[in-house]
């Protein structure tokens, strides 16, 4: 294979000679991976035990990850055999971000332990050595010719991955989604906080590495070449989870993670395909979970009916579809901002409703605030989902019944996104959103079809919600809201979807997942969180506009070079063919 | 009302007595205008005449005050989509391509109302539903291809060239299968060679079999082109005519270019400078 022509190396922050700054990256992160097997700190004070020499524990693993990490990426770029495949682009760029990783690790780590423990001297010198080498590392690697704007290495076409046997490709695919799992299960089962943050410092940076590395282009083409494979593989890692968990206390977080995931995805409907801004959408989930806490059988419950769980979903997505539709008609006349401002309104309205019909202050319906407790558990034929379930070998919690039951129904909203989005009805969606004008001289009926868009995401919604009255076990008002602490409300619902990238399907799931586990594992965020949310998401305005997973069409727009470029869609064919 | 020498059969388009007022200004002030079918229309007239306006009651953006606009001896309703539905299909004076879809899914856009498939299809992707897109895609392509876009299908709309953005817009106007193209200054910013160009696309798109109505300020591209010419002057029509007629017509000079002062300036013999 012919060597690759390297972009454009823009001059070091650090000016050296190429081969001392090789040499002193290399020799930093092979000391900071030493160092933790070192003692940090004298006391057990500090989550994690990172007293023992000898090996590693708690944050130590991640420098040591961070550390190897930085190592073979360097070695990569160095040609190294065998180690070639994993830097595509030669460029230096990832070295630096998975230095700059390891650094924000370690230095998180001994902040953190001599914030806590009030002051430096419960730094043992094993602490000093990695704050220096990791130091070292990143002086290093900012001295290699950096590329300064990686989202244009990344895409300078790559030289055409070595050709391999199927078998192999779908080997890779396999890897990559079991990659991702564990490193997802190792993020939800993060024990403390500062486990937490470290994870999310060390993941953010290899993440940005990968892409500068050029790994997800050739990931993605892989798995744009063998769709429904990847598709299966990515079923079957999900399904997965809770296999991996002996107790429910995760899997409840993940089965949360779904249902505000799901919902997430439905407003993508709306938000994302038709562009109509929906600043009430939790609503719709509510009417749902509503819908269905009434007719659960629920002692609470007003209506004292007990419907069958398929049928308790339809009158739930049905009663969440009458209710966008009463909404839509009215209001989707209404552009822009004017359409943002009713919906945030309905949002409201319905929470307080529903917060007054409790017989005295409104017919009596919901209980007022205090909402419809004992939702019993599902049941389908025989099987309970509220109990243990043997199937063969495999034993099932309460929750994880749920998971695999909130799993479908989000197979059945990215299958209804990805199917919608894609037909003449989706690309009337953007059409509207890009220009109504031009869409209707297009022959487009846009009120009729942003009408079909907003009940679409309300149902979808309304589906969730029905699922999410049976895993909370009870409903109330104040689940609800526009903005709260807790996910998902409708302030958070958007901000999973711009934060993950509009328009795409992995985005909102992954915006989602990161909005949740931030507030549920960083529980010092609470009191900021919303400030927090804030500054990040104007963060990413500015430097990422185009979410954490960018729309192929939005990628296009953001960062197309100043020539028109070569186009990456006829590869892709070529790559099929 | 004006029949031209030329007419064969009845009007593709006939407005009559079309006005369009805007509080207390009439834009558009009682216009009548056939189009017949593989006629090649042109509406000239000064900035501000009502050209764009008289376009907008055509195509349903604006619902004229007064007056009918019939195609194929319907009334058109004033819907912009009903009047592409019913085969009238448009440009803009100042392009308006869905930016960020690539230069296909914009044509594919155009073939909206020759579609049928809704949400539930796509949903289902019955066998109907594949053909359907199949289709669809063909014709988009053929579209490219009549155009010379083909090659740039998967470029974002927003990247193109300014001239291939007017002939991408022009291609998704076609995707919509019109029996009437209403263009509204197609070569406004164009060089002389893309003016040339477009001249060429407009005939070719004549020899298809649609009609095609044309705002247009390059009178050298009008009076090539154009089989009948209407003037548009302060929202009232002033000439119609063939090109000849309409282009030694002293009124529309004088609409163009004003009519030579009685006292030209600099004389001070008439403080009060009375130009018309």
């Amino acid at each position: 294979m012919k060597p690759m022509t390297t972009p454009t190396p823009a001059t070091p922050l650090i000016p050296l000679p190429l081969t001392i700054a090789r040499a002193l990256t290399t020799a930093g992160a092979a000391l900071t991976a030493l160092s933790t097997f070192l003692a940090w700190t004298w006391t057990k004070a500090f989550p994690g035990n990172l007293t023992v020499t000898g090996y590693p524990g708690g944050l130590q693993l991640l420098t040591l990850t961070g550390a190897l990490l930085t190592l073979i990426q360097l070695l990569a770029t160095w040609n190294t055999p065998g180690l070639r495949w994993l830097s595509p682009t030669r460029s230096h760029t990832p070295t630096t971000y998975l230095a700059a990783g390891t650094l924000a690790t370690t230095w998180y780590t001994l902040i953190a332990i001599s914030v806590q423990l009030g002051g430096l001297a419960n730094l043992e010198p094993g602490g000093y050595l990695a704050a220096a080498a990791a130091l070292l590392t990143l002086a290093g690697a900012l001295a290699l010719p950096f590329e300064r704007r990686p989202t244009h290495a990344a895409r300078t076409p790559l030289p055409p991955p070595r050709p391999l046997p199927a078998w192999a490709e779908i080997l890779i695919i396999a890897a990559a989604f079991a990659l991702a799992l564990s490193v997802l299960t190792y993020g939800i089962g993060t024990a403390y906080g500062e486990l937490f943050t470290g994870f999310l410092l060390l993941t953010g940076f290899a993440t940005a590495a990968l892409f500068a590395a050029g790994l997800i282009t050739r990931l993605s083409a892989l798995t744009h070449k063998h769709r429904n494979i990847t598709v299966t593989a990515a079923f079957i890692a999900a399904a997965a989870f809770p296999l991996t968990q002996d107790t429910d206390e995760y899997t409840l977080i993940v089965v949360n993670i779904l249902i505000f995931s799901t919902v997430a995805l439905g407003l993508n409907v709306v938000v994302g395909l038709a562009g109509l801004l929906d600043l009430g959408y939790v609503a719709f989930l509510g009417v749902g979970a509503y819908t269905a806490a009434l007719v659960s059988g629920s002692t609470a419950s007003t209506l004292h009916i007990h419907f069958p769980f398929w049928a308790a979903v339809l009158t739930g997505a049905a009663a969440s579809l009458v209710f966008g539709v009463v909404i839509g008609a009215p209001t989707l006349r209404l552009r822009g901002d004017y359409l943002a401002i009713v919906t945030l309104g309905f949002g409201e309205i319905f929470r307080i409703t529903v917060g007054n019909l409790n017989g005295e202050s409104g017919p009596s319906l919901t209980n007022g605030p205090n909402g419809i407790p004992n939702i019993p558990d599902l049941a389908i034929g025989n099987y309970n989902f509220g109990e243990k379930q043997k199937l063969g070998f495999i034993t099932l919690n309460p929750f994880a019944n749920y998971y695999l039951l909130m799993l479908l129904v989000t197979v059945l909203v990215v299958l209804v996104f990805s199917r919608a989005g894609n037909s003449r009805i989706g690309r009337a969606w953007i059409a509207i959103r890009e220009d109504e004008t031009a869409a209707t001289a297009m022959g487009i009926n846009g009120f009729r079809l942003k009408l079909l868009a907003f009940a679409l995401g309300a149902t979808l919604a309304g589906l969730a919600g029905t699922v999410q009255a049976h895993v909370a076990y009870t409903v109330v008002p104040e689940q609800y809201v526009f903005a709260g602490p807790v996910p998902p409300n409708s302030a958070f619902l958007l901000a999973a979807v711009i934060l993950g990238g509009m328009g795409t399907i992995t985005g909102p799931l992954l915006g989602a997942a990161l909005l949740y586990l931030i507030p549920a594992k960083l529980q010092f965020l609470q009191d900021y969180q919303l400030l927090t949310f804030g500054i990040a998401l104007i963060l990413l305005m500015r430097f990422r506009p185009e979410g954490i997973i960018p729309n192929r069409r939005q990628q296009l727009e953001f960062h197309e070079p100043t020539t028109t470029a070569t186009p990456p869609a006829p590869k892709a064919e070529a790559q099929t063919s | 009302m004006t029949t031209t020498s030329d007419a064969p059969a009845a009007p593709l388009l006939a407005a009559t007595g079309v006005t369009m007022r805007f509080g207390g200004l009439t834009a558009v002030r009682a216009v009548d205008l056939t189009v017949h079918p593989h006629q090649i229309v042109g509406l000239i007239g000064p900035n501000g005449a009502g050209k764009t306006t008289f376009f907008n009651c055509l195509t349903g953006l604006y619902t004229p005050t007064e007056g009918t606009v019939t195609y194929r001896g319907t009334r058109l309703p004033p819907k912009p989509h009903l009047v592409t539905t019913a085969g009238i299909a448009r440009t803009f004076q100042n392009i308006r391509l869905f930016a960020n879809m690539t230069v296909l899914e914009n044509v594919l856009v155009g073939r909206h109302t020759r579609t049928k498939e809704g949400l539930l299809a796509a949903l289902l992707r019955g066998p109907r539903f594949h053909r359907a897109e199949k289709t669809s895609e063909e014709r988009a392509m053929e579209l490219l291809e009549f155009t010379g876009l083909a090659n740039k299908r998967h470029h974002l709309a927003r990247n193109l060239p300014y001239g291939e953005q007017r002939k991408l817009e022009i291609a998704r106007a076609l995707a919509s299968e019109p029996g009437l193209l209403l263009l509204d200054e197609p070569t406004a910013g164009m060089n002389p060679h893309e003016t040339r160009t477009t001249e060429q696309l407009v005939l070719a798109i004549r020899e298809k079999g649609t009609a095609v109505l044309v705002i247009e300020h390059d009178m050298r591209f009008i009076f090539n082109l154009c089989d009948h010419v209407a003037v548009l002057v302060q929202g009232q029509k002033l000439v119609e005519g063939t090109p000849d007629t309409v282009q030694s017509d002293e009124r529309v000079i004088a609409a163009y270019l004003g009519t030579p002062l009685e006292n030209p300036p600099g004389d001070d013999t008439d403080p009060t400078g009375d130009a018309t």
